[in-house]
């Protein structure tokens, strides 16, 4: 792909934090509509990555760039759901409150309530399956509720590209599913690229365009067959891993040191789950 | 009717100054209540409280106006909270121990000395706990001036703070500047905590800021209608307290009327465990019965 037709373009970031590089020389780029998912263990540098394309992080050296120019400091056109919001039940914002400040949170001073607000908040809730509980706090509800609205806070902006930090984790079976499925649907639907980061790919291998697979602060891009080979993955961790696929299922597993590779791939998938 | 209002409750001028001094206060402290809870600042609140005792026992040390005692310390107290980033959670315990025990220490000695070269009795009392019947007429337009100015940066603030309460991240990515929000809120609640230890006295000023928003987020579930709710409470608490303070003239030890701060913290107190009451009988949701229970356990 030409670097000029992505929407995001990571180029050679660098980020290096209290001496320590957390992300080494990435370069990758986003289209419209893509859906990557940003795949790796904990603390490879996911976050980071995601902090440095919302300009929360600063790089060290590099530059992130958005229709091919310098990421602006405040940009309407990527949404972000954070990974966890840790609020109290008292905090009063009903659901529509939350999905309602996607629009204007960002704005001084008061507004008048319109019916057209109204109407676009309920369509965003109905769009994400979170109509049946609107009117409840947004402390009140589960993991997987909170996520679905946030996804809702997060598109009603209507923005291009759509980061999230570890929709998945913490959620039961089926709430992942509703979240993919989702995600998956309003990203055609709507044109939107979406970037999201999870340790574990599984739930994703069906609706990913592409991966970007982090590992030790540095990245491995293309699409899951290409990446996730143990050559690949092997040179990115700096150690041997081994990639397992059981019933349809991707599993990249360290092999312990001094055991046959062979041996440690039929051990840890044992292990492993 | 003689039995609610005693004679004089309405021509009295202190009276007049009181109920409407005290609104506007209590509608401040209310709005400013509801944002400090929401951000789980209450602490900051206390804190200011009592730095703001230290800073009204000074004035007083000095011969000026408490307020401008409170308000100097406690924006004062803000500045540093800022600059240090106390207001957020870790480090607290030890900020509580050490400065805050210092600064009320302080204030007992400018206390002392204070009323060892004055004759003016009470003075203790009423930086401690208040004296809305006793206001320095002229102090009243810097008083309502401080409180308009503290409603008007919450009003102005109100969803980016909310915003930023819901996410940081989500603020900042979308250009929010949330330090500088963070500290013009700070201030506005030093104002806020400067303004009700006027009328209730430095170290009750956060039951009037925290108690009504408290239990006006039990109540109400947006937050516009969160913050009328605790206006509402707010003001109610200020005028039964004024009533009641009033008649209590009539009560014994007769002819020592009883502090008006007892009355409104009581009130607010009684309002509180009335809105937990209601609330403990609606029924939890099926799906999030285990996450509520653990939130009422761990201590607010």
């Amino acid at each position: 792909m030409i670097p000029g037709d992505d929407l995001l373009r990571l180029d050679h970031v660098t980020v290096r934090l209290g001496g320590r590089e957390i992300l080494t020389d990435v370069s990758f780029g986003i289209g419209p509509g893509q859906f990557t998912g940003l795949i790796g263990p904990n603390g490879a540098g996911k976050t980071t990555l995601l902090k440095v394309i919302l300009g929360l992080q600063p790089v060290t050296s590099g530059a992130v760039l958005l229709d091919g120019a310098p990421r602006p400091a405040r940009d309407a056109s990527i949404g972000y759901v954070p990974q966890k919001l840790g609020l109290e039940p008292d905090v009063p914002l009903r659901v529509r409150d939350v999905v309602s400040l996607g629009l204007d949170g960002h704005k001084f001073g008061l507004r008048l309530p319109s019916r057209a607000r109204r109407e676009l908040v309920s369509d965003m809730l109905t769009a994400v399956g979170a109509q049946r509980y609107a009117d409840a706090r947004i402390g009140e509800l589960s993991g997987g509720e909170q996520q679905r609205v946030m996804i809702a806070h997060a598109l009603i902006s209507r923005p291009r590209l759509l980061l999230l930090d570890e929709p998945l984790a913490n959620l039961d079976i089926s709430s992942e599913q509703g979240i993919v499925s989702v995600l998956a649907r309003l990203a055609r639907a709507e044109r939107v690229a979406v970037l999201l980061s999870a340790h574990d790919m599984n739930p994703l291998v069906p609706v990913m365009d592409r991966i970007v697979y982090v590992a030790a602060g540095r990245v491995a891009v293309g699409d899951t067959e290409e990446v996730v080979q143990p050559g690949v993955l092997s040179r990115l961790y700096g150690q041997h891993v081994d990639v397992i696929r059981v019933h349809g299922r991707i599993l990249v597993v360290a092999a312990p040191e001094g055991v046959d590779e062979a041996e440690a791939a039929a051990e840890d998938a044992g292990v492993v789950r | 009717m003689h039995y609610v209002f005693e004679p004089g409750f309405f021509t009295s001028g202190p009276v007049h100054v009181a109920l409407a001094l005290g609104t506007v206060i209590a509608v401040t402290s209310a709005v400013v209540g509801v944002f400090t809870v929401t951000r789980g600042q209450s602490f900051a609140g206390h804190s200011l409280a009592d730095i703001a005792t230290t800073g009204g026992s000074g004035a007083f040390l000095i011969g000026v106006n408490q307020f401008w005692g409170y308000l100097a310390f406690g924006a004062g107290a803000a500045a540093f909270m800022e600059m240090i980033g106390i207001q957020r959670r870790r480090g607290r315990d030890v900020a509580t121990g050490v400065v805050l025990g210092a600064a009320l220490g302080l204030a007992a000695l400018f206390l002392y000395l204070g009323t060892q070269y004055s004759t003016t009795t009470g003075a203790s009392f009423s930086i401690l706990f208040g004296s809305i019947f006793v206001i320095t007429s002229s102090t009243v337009p810097a008083l309502v001036a401080s409180a308009l100015l503290a409603l008007a940066t919450v009003v102005a603030l109100a969803r980016v703070l909310l915003l930023t309460s819901l996410s940081p991240d989500i603020a900042a990515a979308r250009g929010v500047p949330v330090r500088a929000v963070g500290a013009a809120y700070l201030m506005a609640l030093a104002v806020s905590v400067a303004l009700s230890a006027v009328i209730i006295g430095a170290v009750l000023s956060t039951a009037l800021l925290i108690g009504p928003a408290a239990t006006a987020l039990r109540l109400a579930r947006s937050p516009v209608k969160a913050v009328l709710t605790a206006a509402g409470i707010g003001v109610l608490a200020i005028w039964l307290g004024i009533v009641l303070a009033y008649d209590s003239f009539y009560w014994p030890p007769a002819g020592r009327g009883w502090p008006v701060s007892f009355f409104v913290v009581t009130l607010i107190v009684v309002g509180y465990l009335a809105a937990s009451l209601r609330r403990s009988d609606r029924p939890a949701r099926e799906d999030n019965e285990s996450i509520d229970a653990e939130q009422a356990c761990s201590p607010a």
